[in-house]
Parts: structure tokens; C-alpha cells; sequence
């Protein structure tokens, strides 16, 4: 089948309510904040309309610096997590039968209906020196004592994994279910065991989506708030917990805003680095 | 004003019972057709609904002047909202609860109608923090509520209950403490200068500050938790998970009353105090009305009341009031305070808050 070009104006209305949803949803929304990081701050009110630079000044420092640096590791890292462990997984949950495809997918979906408050007390309970897991190793004879597993970076690693993986599974699974059967045949039949046929034929059939799914869970990690400050110290606080106490506690906007459209920026700059990379070794 | 929106979560939650059956019993607050009317802004949530239950009713049976409570936003945005209305020559509320911070704020720009002490039958027995003052001498604003940030400790962890805020600093307490994460609604910079420095004075000058933020700096190997959220600290308390902090004193007495095992210690170098006005919008033309509001909330049976019903600290000097000493004691001290700088958070919020960022995150 041949895809028509559109000919005529009308053929053109199908786009126009997504145009205007991402008009209203994202351009106006998204200039408002870049207008409003512009604006100059009033410590003793709001701010007022105005075209300064001082709060991206503010924010070029070293450390900013390093709190954006950590955030961005960390949501990387996540990603990286969310992926090795969700795309096993997917493969093998394909390889099932219907029916306990069916279950497993259902389960993930009941954890995504957890929000990201009840999923932060949950782990700052189970990680406690009082209630958590190291009184069960203590009880096993693994352990002497039990011990508090927070705040670390670990714990706040551990929580958003766990945040996103059904995420990541629910996007990688129409992928892996829909990939040709015969491919991995002919893999098994040449001589390949599972787990080569698997790193050799599944993974590079499948790097696009792979590519896609590390950008969507970084995107998603890159926006955790609550997170860091249930489960970590205020090292391991990101970007957007400073955003939020500029914008609520001390009512400054403009570098709010500005620290926001930074982080947009800087994330915007790191998929489009990546999906260059990508065209790049398919081109090649 | 963060402060308090934010506390009204778990105060809600711990207060909630005695409220509703306090509820139960008062009048409906029902609008009645009234000659007289006052617009009056609280903070939203748990103060709104125990004021609308408990207290204008009250007021509205003994005046006549019937009372429209309006539900004020969280952060500053109310304080803006009133400053931009009044421009306009609109009041969004004749009389509102504000902020320490925020009455300093809008006495900047003359928003606040000076009030008549003569007015106030009880303006003698206020205590002198409950007096907001212009520069001039005339009066912004007088104290609404108000309420402490005391010592709290698990029983079970500490057999004795600690005496100064100097235990904070202690390193036996290594990893076991939970404070407040902003500058600005933990005061820990008073609580520095008032234990090490010989009071809050020693916070007039930047040196002074820079000098007490790094005696706080000695604090931070002993904090496990720096809370926004009150609940992610008052479980850990009760558990034992993190058995030292400061946190509220009515909430902690309400806990250890349930028989949890917590205590709230007045320090000997006094508790936190912490509070908000009222204040009158200079929109507004209800003046007489707004003045009588005032004088009736000021009464030392009202502050009785409030302290009994919302757990608020009377705002009146003791000798006026008629609460037993338990009654005093669940929501009060009479070791001298440690009054929040408020000057500081207007003339210097920036810099406060970038320098105490730096400390805790750094």
C-alpha cells in the first residue's frame, strides 16, 4: 500500500487536534515558564515583569552544578537498571503462555496504580532498622543486628527502579511480543544456545526500542521529587526537590522557572545526542 | 504560613477526632442574613474547619456580625493576591491571618490599616511578640494563633528526657535525628544562637550568621532525616527509628497521650514560638466590624477556648487566662520562647536560603 500525499487542505484535519492539544498543553504552558525565568525577582513580593539574566546567573555555579550533575546520573542510572532488568524479564514473560502473560501484565498494572507517595513510605519501611528486611536476615542468622538500609543512595536508587520498571516493561512488551518467531528458529537450528540466540539476535533486532524505552525512563526518573527525599540524604536531593522549594516555600519563580528550563534543556540535548548516535550505527 | 498549611496534614489527622466531636456539639456554621458582615481569611484546611466549628459561631452569637471565612492558599500567594486586589481598591478578605514574614512583607507597602489598641480591651495583656509594629509605632497587626517547635524524644531510646537544645550537637546522637528542611520554618539558626551565641541577637550581623551556620554545620553527621513532610518524621519517632528532633508540641502531646512513646521537652533555652496575624486589608471599609473581630478573639476566654479545642498557645500573658496548668502545659511554657528572626527571612530570604541549601545538600 502506497501512503498519498495530502492533497488538499482538508486532508490536512486530522492534525489539527493534536496541534492543538500540544499548543495548549506544551507551547503555552512551556513559554509562560521561559518567560517568567526572565522576569526579575522581588524578595518582598513576587517578581515583576522584566528581562534579566540574573536567575540564570544564579544558577551557573558549582553547586547547581553538581546537584544537576547528580540528577542526571541518577535518572541515567535508572534507566540503565529499569532496562537490564525489565528486558530479560519481557522476553521471558513473551515466552509464556497466554494466560500467565495475561496475569503477570495485570499484576505489573496494580503497581502502577501505587503513586509515588504510598511507593516512598513502603520503602522507607521495608529498608527501617525497626520493621525492615535486616530483622528477617537477623532472624535467618545472617546478620548480627539489624540495621537502617536509609537514607543511601541505594535506597533512592532502589525505590525508583522499582517506581518505573512496570513502566518499562508495559513499553518493551508490545515489541518483544510482535518480534518474528523465526528469527530466533533459525538462531537455535544454526547451533546458538538461548542465551546467545538471545544477546545476538533479540538485542539487535530490537535496539531502536531499547533506545526509546532507556530515553522514556529517563525522562520519567529525571521528574522524581519525592523520592530522593523520603529515601536519601540531601546529597542525594535532584534538581527538581530544589525547584519545588524555590517555587513553593520561598516564592521565587523566576529561578525556579529558570532551574526548569535548564533541566528541560539539558535533558532535550541528551535525547537528541542520543537518537543521533542511534541514526548513526543504523546508517552505518 | 508553609508552616502551618503543611502541619495541617498530620495535625489533621492527630487532632481530627477531638475536632469532630468538638463539631458535633457546636453550632452549624451556617451564613445567617446578618446587618453586619466581616470576610475573614484563614489558613485553609484544619484551622479553616475548627474556626468554622468552633469559634465563629461564637463570635457571630455574641456580635451579630456574621462571619464569611475564605480559605487562604498556601505560600505567599495570598499576601500577593491581597496587594494586587487593594490596588484595585478590592478586599478579597476584610481581616486575615498572615505570617510573621508576610505582615513584614506587606507593611512595606502601608497594606495593613493600622489598628486602634484603644479598640482592644485586651491589648495590655497581649505578650509583646502578639504586637506586630510599623517602623512608626503604629500597630500592623496582632497575634491569631500560635504554637511551639520543641525537643521530642523517643522514651523508649532516651530513659531521660533531654535538657537543652545542646543534645542536638551531641555526637552520642550520631544518625538519630530528624529536623525541619527549610530555613525557614526549622529556626535552627535562633535555636544556634540562642544555646551557643547568647541569644538572637547575635544574628544581626552576617558574620554573625555565617558564624552560626557553621556551628550548625556540627549538627549535620547527627541528622538522619531533614523533613518537609511531618508524617515521614512523627512515624519514625514513634517506631524509634529516629528517636530525637524537633517537631510540634501539641502534636507530640496528643502522640504520647495515645500512649506512643514520645515526649515534647520545653529545652532550658526555651522552645521555638512560632505564629501568625491578624491583620486588616487597607480595601477594606469594615473597620469597626474588623476591630471588634479582633477584640474578641484577643479575650482570654477565647484563647482558652482555642488552646483547648484547636491546640493553639494563648497569645495572652498567663495570669488572664482561665486554663489549668494541664491545659496550659499541652500547649504552652513559661520558659521564655525563642522567637523566630523574622526581619532575617524578609531582608535576606535569598541569601538564608541559598547558604542554608549549601550547608544541608553540600
Amino acid at each position: 500500500m502506497r501512503r498519498e500525499r495530502p492533497q488538499t487542505f482538508a486532508d490536512y484535519t486530522p492534525l489539527f487536534f493534536p496541534g492543538l492539544m500540544l499548543v495548549v498543553f506544551f507551547v503555552v504552558p512551556f513559554s509562560t515558564m521561559i518567560a517568567v525565568s526572565f522576569f526579575k525577582r522581588d524578595p518582598t513580593g513576587f517578581y515583576t515583569r522584566d528581562f534579566v539574566f540574573d536567575n540564570y546567573a544564579r544558577f551557573l555555579s558549582s553547586f547547581f552544578g553538581g546537584v544537576l550533575g547528580f540528577s542526571l546520573l541518577l535518572a541515567i542510572g535508572v534507566a540503565i537498571c529499569c532496562v537490564v532488568i525489565a528486558f530479560p524479564f519481557t522476553y521471558l514473560l513473551t515466552q509464556r503462555p497466554r494466560r500467565i502473560q495475561t496475569l503477570w501484565l495485570v499484576g505489573l498494572l496494580s503497581v502502577l496504580s501505587l503513586s509515588e507517595v504510598i511507593i516512598g513510605f513502603a520503602w522507607s519501611t521495608l529498608l527501617s532498622r525497626t520493621a525492615g528486611i535486616t530483622n528477617l536476615f537477623v532472624w535467618l542468622g545472617l546478620m548480627e543486628a539489624p540495621v537502617a538500609l536509609l537514607p543511601s543512595v541505594w535506597a533512592v536508587l532502589t525505590g525508583m527502579v522499582y517506581h518505573a520498571l512496570p513502566y518499562t516493561i508495559l513499553v518493551l512488551y508490545p515489541a518483544l511480543v510482535r518480534l518474528d518467531p523465526t528469527l530466533l528458529e533459525a538462531a537455535r537450528t544454526l547451533g546458538a544456545s538461548p542465551v546467545r540466540a538471545f544477546l545476538n539476535v533479540v538485542t539487535p533486532a530490537l535496539r531502536n526500542t531499547l533506545v526509546a524505552t532507556l530515553i522514556m525512563v529517563f525522562v520519567f526518573a529525571l521528574g522524581s521529587y519525592l523520592l530522593p527525599q523520603i529515601l536519601g540524604r540531601p546529597q542525594h536531593w535532584t534538581l527538581s526537590v530544589l525547584i519545588t522549594d524555590q517555587a513553593i516555600y520561598q516564592s521565587n519563580m523566576p529561578f525556579a522557572a529558570a532551574m526548569a528550563v535548564f533541566l528541560v534543556l539539558i535533558s532535550l540535548a541528551l535525547v537528541g545526542l542520543t537518537l543521533l548516535i542511534g541514526r548513526r550505527e543504523n546508517a552505518g | 504560613m508553609i508552616t502551618l498549611i503543611n502541619r495541617g496534614f498530620s495535625r489533621r489527622s492527630v487532632l481530627g477526632a477531638g475536632v469532630a466531636l468538638a463539631g458535633t456539639l457546636a453550632m452549624p456554621a451556617v451564613l445567617r442574613a446578618q446587618d453586619k458582615s466581616l470576610k475573614v481569611g484563614v489558613y485553609g484546611g484544619y484551622f479553616k474547619d475548627s474556626f468554622d466549628k468552633n469559634i465563629f459561631p461564637e463570635f457571630t452569637k455574641a456580635t451579630g456580625i456574621a462571619v464569611e471565612s475564605v480559605a487562604e492558599p498556601t505560600g505567599e500567594a495570598w499576601l500577593v493576591q491581597l496587594e494586587q486586589a487593594a490596588k484595585a481598591g478590592q478586599a478579597p478578605a476584610d481581616v486575615s491571618m498572615m505570617s510573621q514574614t508576610s505582615t513584614i512583607k506587606g507593611q512595606a507597602t502601608n497594606l495593613w490599616t493600622p489598628l486602634d489598641p484603644a479598640k482592644i480591651k485586651n491589648f495590655g495583656d497581649l505578650l509583646p511578640q502578639f504586637v506586630s509594629k510599623y517602623p512608626d509605632g503604629t500597630i500592623a497587626g496582632i497575634g491569631a494563633v500560635a504554637w511551639y517547635i520543641t525537643l521530642v524524644t523517643n522514651t523508649d531510646t532516651y530513659k531521660e528526657a533531654p535538657t537543652s537544645w545542646a543534645a542536638l550537637w551531641d555526637p552520642a546522637n550520631k544518625d538519630k535525628l530528624g529536623l525541619l528542611a527549610l530555613v525557614s520554618n526549622s529556626f535552627l539558626l535562633e535555636v544556634t544562637a540562642k544555646t551557643f551565641m547568647g541569644g538572637t541577637n547575635a544574628l544581626d550581623t552576617e558574620e554573625g550568621i555565617l558564624k552560626a551556620f557553621e556551628k550548625l554545620a556540627e549538627v549535620k553527621p547527627n541528622v538522619r532525616l531533614w523533613y518537609r513532610d511531618e508524617a515521614q518524621f512523627e512515624q519514625a519517632l514513634k517506631s524509634g527509628e529516629i528517636p530525637m528532633g524537633q517537631y510540634y508540641h501539641d502534636v507530640t502531646g496528643l502522640a504520647a497521650a495515645d500512649g506512643q512513646p514520645v515526649r515534647s521537652t520545653f529545652p532550658k533555652e526555651g522552645g521555638i514560638q512560632d505564629s501568625g496575624n491578624w491583620v486588616l486589608s487597607r480595601a477594606s471599609t469594615k473597620v469597626d466590624e474588623a476591630h471588634a473581630f479582633i477584640d474578641y478573639m484577643s479575650q482570654p476566654a477565647i484563647q482558652g477556648l482555642m488552646s483547648r479545642k484547636v491546640g493553639t498557645a494563648p497569645t495572652l500573658k498567663r495570669e488572664v487566662l482561665n486554663l489549668t496548668p494541664e491545659e496550659f502545659a499541652a500547649v504552652s511554657s513559661d520558659i521564655e520562647p525563642i522567637l523566630p528572626r523574622y526581619d532575617l527571612y524578609t531582608s535576606k530570604s535569598d541569601w538564608l536560603n541559598q547558604k542554608w541549601t549549601e550547608l544541608i545538600a553540600g
